[in-house]
């Protein structure tokens, strides 16, 4: 049979390392799973993103760490060493004949499916920072965990705003939380448990934030502020040195005279922990909105299988509950689930959480729409504010003259379906960026049902693409086999379709063709 | 919504369509473009914005039209003129001249750059270059932006958008169609176009025209921003694409897959590990861009037909174009030229014979195999490491 030279036909990728299993995150759930493959004598290799380089989060990848890391985040062995102390499990793994590999991020699962048929079986793509490779894999396990809502106010770019889920991260798992007394935005189960774990841990707790008239879960003794509307985060070079709050009026807007300036030196966003679906989306497994499980999370069968057979995903990036959130068996039982493909005996799946979607819609309202500024940006690699956004407006570096006629905003886009944040970032740029909308996306999403007047969920995700870590080309670069690189082409290597339209003759057979070649056109 | 309709509907709203579109409604023509989603989402949206087609019938109107698109459109497109293209060996030198060539005979300059203008203009290219044209035509644009410039331009012109709506048969046959069914109802037209790039193939045979045609996925990857190089199209080493106005990277090339069209829904395919090797090819040519990361990779399908040139032709009421996979630089020109088929019955500013339909009367009917663009055996199968061509990675 004749291959076209310059396709994939023919070609085979060979990863460089196989596993029978891998399991992606070193979670309660993670390990749980690893172990229970180990137990089962399959062959695992289990990779974890931490430690993270500090220059990584600096740049709130993967989660809102908001530089709220101490110094010792430069001293790699000390986190690595810290890390692992922070769970036994870690070491239990090691003991099990478990390959953990830390440090190690996946930025890519690929699997064949419609449209692509080239690939030898499933792969992962992974790196450490200074190189990358494929792993060939039989099944996969994604166990990456949550990650934070962000929510634009005044001053939230500032050092000292970072997530709930980082900010545990930081202090119980690396020891290196830069942070003495701080105010909590939220009242969900995660907000609350989070804020009481870093009082223990020893972190002043100034207030819990709650926009609306009640809490959503029981803040028990913690010092909470209801019916609020955040105003600004103030700061110095240091970072955050106070949040200003406003009582929240009838119309939702700030009351006059009512500003109260609570000092602080960190405020942790705890509105949204938000399932941590970026590979699991860019792979192609199914995903739907669940406002019971905190947002978009995987289509799942009873074994934990998403609607690709060999990924299976277990704890908070499968949904996320107030009940999952406080009891970790739950999240492991996921993980020895996933791991041994069993469905779940009855009642043993995680219970339903709080509906986020009223809730975050909320907080968007009172904060992104009430304070309507024109300063502060949603997206922020891209520097975007949420007026620009729901504007459409193209970006300022375009210089593109506001001459009144041809404005466009969001209705423009709406035909028959929903607002669709992907075809707003073309436009607008926001969640572009370097961080490709971790911190944005939620935010944009609220924006997009609140201006549409449409249900959160209506409005689909943002889609995640590999890779899900950014990638030095240098890092990325994969080597070419002979026979790619001798047929290599920039397009598709047909002569006639690079013949000059004079030359072509009346007609054209496969048979009369010429022999192809590289071409030259784009 | 049925027994509704317009006097001319278009099927496929990315660019050819939109073109198209805006074209007759500038024209005051009452026109309705039908997408089965949202505008440009297909390859109109997922390409290199590439608009440099020297060999082209519709070169002259390309070149002439897209810098002015901003003004007529009243959108932006972010089109910047020129190109530059870097060789590393003498066959991509000699395929650079040929494009050289073929634009001088239509009064458009290139030029032989040396080392040091080469760095003034891309500062980015580092070292091993064989040598270097900068041609004084083509460019590239925004794809995102233009697709919806086409659309608003479109609807400023009293032209009608209607997404999220898939075309499923026709009334009439042939040359004679007098109404479109929907998933949403029957329109009825006195003019068909057919643009619905890989799936124009499928809609034309409902009509019993057979038009032959292929798909292929192709990749491409984009970095996070840099500083500005004076001139951001930088073609080379295999690679096409450019560095947009933001400051980013974004390219593409290197090996496509054929694949079957008709198992895709509206969702285009991920892309693949191939990603690494389009890395490797833009370190290479961009070296002092080594450092910068890869944000994002994504893949588009390809329409090509056999000899890889478009088909504009025009059947009684019905005019099919599809662009063979240089669709978007094309499109102000195709959208023109498809005006003119379908209002005055012939293209009124260039020799369109080359993309006639006829050209294929000959064309074998088992010409996929015969190619070689059949999609590999075993697709969608995970299949065992074959031993042919081995790929370490
Ligand atoms: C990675 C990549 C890079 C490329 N680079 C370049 C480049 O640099 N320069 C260049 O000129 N070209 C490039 N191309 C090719 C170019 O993108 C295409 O030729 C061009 O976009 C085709 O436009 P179109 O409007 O004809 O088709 P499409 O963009 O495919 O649009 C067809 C539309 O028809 C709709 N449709 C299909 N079936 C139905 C139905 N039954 N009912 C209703 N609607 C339907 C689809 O939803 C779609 O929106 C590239 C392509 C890819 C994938």
């Amino acid at each position: 049979m004749i291959h076209d030279p310059a396709s994939i036909a023919g070609r085979t990728l060979t990863p460089r390392e196989r596993t029978a299993v891998l399991v992606i995150g070193a979670g309660p759930a993670g390990l749980a799973a690893a172990l229970e493959a180990a137990r089962q004598g399959a062959g695992v290799v289990l990779v974890d993103e931490n430690p993270v380089p500090a220059e990584v989060m600096e740049e709130d990848i993967p989660l809102l760490f908001g530089g709220r890391m101490t110094g010792a985040v430069r001293n790699r062995a000390a986190m690595l060493e810290a890390f692992i102390a922070s769970d036994p499990a870690i070491a239990a793994a090691f003991d099990a004949g478990v390959d953990v590999r830390l440090g190690v991020a996946a930025w890519g699962l690929y699997i064949n499916g419609p449209g692509v048929g080239w690939l030898p079986g499933p792969l992962a793509g992974l790196s450490d920072g200074a190189r990358s490779w494929m792993i060939g894999c039989e099944r996969i396990i994604v166990a990456t965990g949550r990650r934070d809502m962000g929510l634009a106010f005044p001053g939230w770019e500032r050092r000292g705003v970072l997530g709930m889920t980082a900010a545990l991260r930081l202090a119980a798992r690396y020891g290196a939380l830069d942070a003495r007394r701080a105010v909590v935005l939220g009242s969900t189960a995660e907000a609350l448990d989070g804020a009481r774990r870093l009082h223990a841990l020893g972190v002043g707790i100034a207030a819990v934030i709650e926009t609306a008239s009640a809490p959503l879960d029981d803040p028990g003794t913690l010092p909470l502020r209801t019916g609020c509307v955040v105003r600004r985060a103030e700061g110095d070079a240091e970072g955050v040195t106070a949040l200003v709050i406003a009582r929240r009026g009838e119309d939702g807007r700030p009351v006059p005279g009512t500003d109260l300036r609570i000092a602080c030196d960190t405020v942790i966003l705890g509105i949204g922990a938000v399932p941590m679906i970026d590979l699991l989306d860019a792979a192609g497994c199914r995903i739907a909105f669940s406002a019971a499980l905190g947002g978009h999370v995987p289509v799942l069968d009873d074994a934990q299988r998403s609607s690709i057979p060999a990924i299976a995903v277990a704890g908070d990036c499968a949904g996320i509950g107030a009940a999952k959130s406080r009891d970790v068996t739950i999240a492991q039982a996921e993980g020895r689930r996933a791991a041994a493909g069993r469905a779940a005996p009855d009642g043993a799946r995680a219970g339903p959480g709080h509906d986020i979607a009223g809730y975050r819609l909320d907080w968007v309202r009172a904060t992104l729409l009430a304070a309507d500024d024109e300063d502060t940006h949603v997206c922020r690699c891209e520097e975007v504010t949420a007026r620009e956004i729901l504007e459409l407006r193209p970006p300022r570096y375009l210089g593109w003259p506001d001459r009144g006629r041809n404005r466009r905003d969001l209705r423009s886009l709406l035909g028959a379906g929903p607002p669709n944040p992907d075809q707003v970032k073309r436009l607008t740029r926001a969640g572009m960026g370097v961080c490709q909308g971790r911190r944005c996306r939620e935010q944009v999403a609220c924006l997009l049902a609140l201006s549409a007047g449409c249900g959160l969920g209506e409005v689909p995700a943002a889609t995640h693409r590999a890779p899900v870590r950014p990638l030095p080309l240098a890092v990325a670069a994969g080597a070419e086999e002979a026979a790619m690189a001798a047929h290599w082409d920039t397009w598709f290597g047909m002569k006639s379709q690079y013949l000059p339209y004079w030359e072509v003759p009346a007609h054209y057979t496969a048979a009369g063709r010429d022999a192809p070649d590289q071409g030259d056109g784009e | 919504m049925s027994g509704t309709g317009a006097s001319v509907i278009i099927i496929g709203a990315g660019a050819t369509g939109l073109s198209a579109g805006w074209w007759l409604a500038r024209d005051g023509v009452d026109v309705l473009a039908i997408d089965r989603g949202i505008v440009g989402w297909e390859a109109s949206g997922r390409n290199g914005g590439g608009c440099t087609h020297p060999f082209s019938p519709l070169f002259a109107e390309e070149q002439r039209l897209w810098p002015m698109m901003d003004e007529l459109l009243g959108y932006p497109t972010e089109f910047r003129p020129q190109r530059i293209r870097v060789a590393f060996d003498a066959g991509q030198f000699a395929r650079s001249a040929q494009a050289a060539r073929d634009a001088a005979r239509q009064g458009f300059a290139s030029e032989v750059l040396d080392i040091a203008e080469l760095r003034r203009l891309a500062p980015l290219v580092g070292d091993g270059v064989h040598g270097a044209h900068l041609h004084r035509f083509g460019g590239h644009a925004n794809p995102h932006r233009t697709v919806q410039a086409y659309a608003w331009a479109m609807q400023d012109h009293g032209g009608q958008v209607m997404q999220h709506t898939a075309v499923t048969g026709f009334t009439g046959s042939g040359g004679r169609v007098s109404g479109v069914h929907t998933d949403r109802g029957t329109f009825g037209c006195d003019h068909l176009v057919l643009a619905a790039g890989p799936q124009t193939r499928r809609l034309a045979a409902l009509l019993g025209i057979d038009l032959p045609m292929a798909a292929a996925r192709a990749e491409m990857i984009v970095t996070e921003p840099l500083p500005l190089m004076p001139l951001g199209g930088v073609d080379g080493n295999g690679l096409y694409g450019r560095q947009t106005l933001r400051g980013n990277l974004a390219y593409g090339g290197g090996p496509h897959e054929w694949i079957d069209p008709n198992g895709i829904g509206a969702t285009p395919p991920p892309s693949t590990p191939l990603m690494r090797q389009i890395a490797g090819r833009l370190a290479r040519l961009l070296p002092r861009a080594a450092h910068a990361r890869v944000i994002r990779s994504w893949a588009g399908i390809v329409e090509n037909t056999p000899d890889g040139r478009p088909v504009i032709d025009r059947f009684g009421n019905v005019t099919i174009a599809t662009m063979s996979s240089i669709g978007f630089g094309l499109s102000p020109a195709s959208g023109h030229a498809i005006r003119d088929l379908v209002q005055e019955g012939a293209c009124g500013f260039a020799d369109l014979s080359s993309l006639r339909l006829s050209r294929f009367e000959r064309l074998e009917p088992d010409w996929i195999s015969r190619q070689g663009w059949q999609p590999p055996s075993g697709a969608g199968t995970s299949g065992q490491a074959g031993s042919a061509g081995r790929m370490l990675s």
